[in-house]
């Protein structure tokens, strides 16, 4: 939620406010000595990003933010176009600019693997998803930290592969911090502690949803440049094609599963039904355009969740958690929690830290601590209750937890040829459909 | 694989706000305001004191008033003012038109997408040539309300290029209004606007402004308090409004059509408080600067040049100059220059 200016003159209000947070994140960085201020620190952190989009570009400015030491080693992406653009806008930050020491940048679906082993401590990880388990598989062999972003796969194999890597991880000392950037967001933290407290009593159902606008259409074909291949075409598109994305539920509303499986303490459901189509007809790829899950939990808890990415629509992003003795409220004003009554119980109070900035100062406080953070329970399992949504609302079948998690459906080609012709399925036709 | 070569470079955001015009860009403009030009030939008389425009091919309207030319004391004095609101100086001003009512999302999500609009069915070459905005990765009403409701959380180069794009559709020049014309505006021709007696009746702000959901309060439907007696609603509070101006001390010299162009990218000047400001936060006076806070919430590099993810309580309206101005000046308007954020 906003930082709001309650009036003109909160331009010395804002200012104390940025002096109050550098104090706070530097009472947090106390915890871990030498950390932010790098008075302690004599070694430079090497780091590596893979995909070099906005999102990528972005981490590695928090990277860079997040320990005055860290450097900017080395960079991917698929073209040189890309890849020379985002070296270029991270060298002109008058911040890290001097940190960004680029000594190595690679394109190609092969630069993922240049780049980990160029020398880096820690690597990014910020392509389309489809790529993640094999980037993040990668990373972990060759000893690496990793920031990954969400979601972590886009198919139940990848899912599975991603919890081996990050049981290796965490079996050599590694770090590894996901990307579901609310597990960093203090005003969250706070609410989902109220839940844990007791404050909403016994919980009795989740409603979610993920309510926006088309993020990434599909050009039409005719966009598409005389001999380029069906791979680099999709790539290019990701957004449009499940194997790349996972499809919005999974691409996007996994903030939602993110944040039921918080509540639930990262206990999977035992099952779902769902519903999904495309409403508004795209012009190539073959994702839906709207889902709707219900996923039952143990003990009669209840989790509807639904989304959409459609113009002119009804836009909300929001979650009630649902329980005896109230309701927790995300989304819309403050985070807050109303009693049976409707009566304010709780709200959240106090100042907003920025979550991505956090994801970073944690990731890199901790590997300078010598207590690499690897406990991020959710990077796969966030990813999976997406993926089952996904593979009900495909079906039109009833999914377990067990059958999403052991599914053998592949979606990503192995290997990937930038050069191949890749024919996609169709939308999903439910009941006639067989993904699982 | 490749080696590259990285070509050095200065900061791009330092190299914004004095490039020279770009070419196509500068183009558009004239073929813009050749439109404009031609629209008004046709058009027998000039519109009346308030009229009603139909963004084309939609049902979308809003309300636009007369705004006389003038002269007034911008800035407050004395022991309540603010240091940002002193010194009180002279400025005249010529007359314009201003929208009635902050612009809303319904107008606002046509700009966003093109098959909203109906452009795909009515291509217009003038139209299509615009930059448009980029889709948004949040929801950015955040479920506050669509239909009716304000637009929020744009940038004020979005704003600019909205009001660009309503150009080139309707015909008619619209850009943001200065500070000195914002502030003439709400005034209405009074010495200090609505008084803290009569807020509670023209304008929505934390006091009144909760709604079950939103105990914190929200903005509401536009128009749904009194009007100044200039005919123009929610003024004060309900949404802030950009304006076109750097925000900048004032000084005492009197002043004729003022208007402080951008040479950076924070802070710009924004008026009238919001939904989410108390009284003294709410008057015709009141400057905020904008800050770079007001994006936190994107996680990209760069930042999104069109939304402030953490301003939701932050709109426009726009105005339409009653002389027509110079394709130099109508470009310096659509184009602050200062669109990228530092980093």
């Amino acid at each position: 939620m906003a930082t709001t200016p309650k009036s003109g003159a909160d331009k010395i209000e804002r200012r104390d406010f940025l002096k109050t947070t550098g104090t706070v994140a530097g009472a947090i960085a106390a915890g871990f000595p030498g950390i932010i201020s790098g008075q302690t620190v004599t070694n430079a952190l090497k780091v590596g990003l893979v995909g070099c989009g906005g999102r990528g570009s972005g981490a590695a400015a928090q990277a860079l933010t997040a320990d005055h030491s860290n450097e900017l080693t080395a960079v991917a992406d698929i073209d040189e176009a890309i890849v020379e653009q985002a070296a270029t806008r991270l060298k002109a930050s008058t911040r890290f600019g001097a940190r960004v020491k680029i000594d190595h940048a690679f394109f190609g679906l092969d630069a993922y693997d240049k780049v980990i082993n160029s020398g880096v401590d820690v690597v990014l990880l910020a392509t389309p998803p489809g790529f993640r388990p094999q980037h993040l598989t990668a990373a972990v062999n060759a000893n690496k930290h990793v920031f990954c972003e969400k979601p972590c796969a886009t198919d139940s194999p990848g899912v599975r592969e991603v919890l081996a890597a990050q049981k290796l991880s965490q079996t050599k000392n590694l770090a590894l911090v996901s990307g579901y950037c609310w597990r960093y967001n203090n005003m969250i933290q706070d609410a989902v502690k109220q839940v844990r407290d007791g404050a909403i009593g016994r919980l009795v159902a989740h409603y979610s949803t993920y309510y926006t606008n088309p993020v990434k259409p599909m050009p039409p074909e005719s966009a598409r440049p005389a001999g380029m291949s069906d791979i680099e075409w999709q790539i290019r598109n990701w957004y449009n094609f499940t194997w790349l994305s996972g499809d919005s539920l999974v691409e996007q509303a996994v903030h939602n599963t993110d944040k039921i499986m918080w509540i639930m303490n990262d206990q999977p459901p035992v099952s779902a039904v769902a519903v999904g189509g495309r409403a508004v007809p795209a012009n190539g790829g073959n994702i839906y355009d709207h889902f709707a899950v219900n996923y039952a939990f143990p003990n009669g808890y209840r989790v509807f969740l639904a989304n959409r990415q459609s113009t002119g629509c009804f836009n909300a992003t929001l979650d009630y958690v649902m329980g005896t003795d109230g309701t927790l409220m995300l989304g819309g004003g403050q985070p807050r929690i109303e009693g049976p009554d409707g009566q304010i119980k709780w709200q959240f109070q106090g100042e907003e830290y920025d979550m991505y900035q956090r994801e970073h100062d944690v990731l890199f406080a901790s590997i300078r601590s010598g207590k690499p953070k690897n406990d991020d329970l959710n990077l796969a399992t966030s990813t999976l209750l997406a993926i089952m949504g996904r593979h009900a609302a495909y079906t039109g079948q009833q999914v377990t937890w067990d059958q999403a998690l052991n599914s053998q459906v592949s979606l990503v080609p192995k290997p990937v040829d930038w050069n191949a012709k890749h024919e996609v399925p169709g939308l999903a036709v439910p009941g006639r459909s067989k993904v699982i | 694989m490749a080696l590259v070569t990285m070509a050095e470079t200065a900061p791009l955001f330092t190299r914004q706000a004095d490039k020279t015009p770009d070419p196509k860009e500068m183009a558009a403009v004239r073929r813009i305001r050749t439109h404009i030009e031609e629209r008004a030939k046709r058009t027998a008389s000039a519109p009346s004191a308030v009229y009603n425009v139909t963004i084309p091919n939609t049902t979308v309207a809003y309300g636009m008033a007369r705004v006389p030319a003038g002269e007034y004391q911008m800035g407050a004095a004395g022991s309540g003012a603010r240091p940002e609101e002193q010194p009180q100086h002279k400025v005249r001003l010529d007359a314009f038109w201003m929208q009635t009512h902050e612009v809303t999302w319904d107008a606002y999500l046509l700009f966003m997408f093109a098959d909203q609009a109906r452009e795909l069915e009515h291509p217009d070459a003038l139209v299509d040539a615009l930059s448009r905005p980029t889709a948004p990765h949040l929801e950015m009403s955040f479920g506050r309300g669509t239909n009716g409701y304000p637009a929020i959380s744009m940038t004020q180069h979005a704003a600019n290029k909205f009001a660009q794009w309503l150009s080139a559709k309707t015909g008619e020049y619209y850009r943001l209004p200065t500070e000195a014309e914002w502030e003439y505006a709400c005034r209405a021709g009074t010495a200090t606007g609505i008084g803290p007696g009569q807020l509670g009746d023209h304008a929505w702000f934390v006091k009144n402004s909760a709604l079950p959901g939103f105990t914190d309060g929200t903005y509401h439907m536009i128009g749904t308090k009194k009007p100044s007696s200039w005919g123009l609603y929610d003024m004060l509070g309900n949404v802030m409004e950009w304006t076109l101006d750097q925000y900048a001390p004032y000084t005492a010299a009197p002043t004729e059509n003022p208007w402080v162009k951008s040479t950076a990218p924070y802070p710009h000047a924004v008026r009238g408080g919001s939904w989410h400001n108390d009284e003294a936060g709410v008057r015709c006076t009141v400057r905020l600067p904008s800050d770079p806070s007001w994006k936190r919430q994107d996680p990209q590099l760069p930042k999104s040049i069109w939304y402030m993810t953490d301003a939701q309580w932050l709109g426009f309206r726009l105005v339409r100059p009653a002389t027509l101005p110079s394709v130099e000046e109508m470009y310096r308007a659509w184009n602050n220059g200062v669109a990228l954020d530092p980093y």
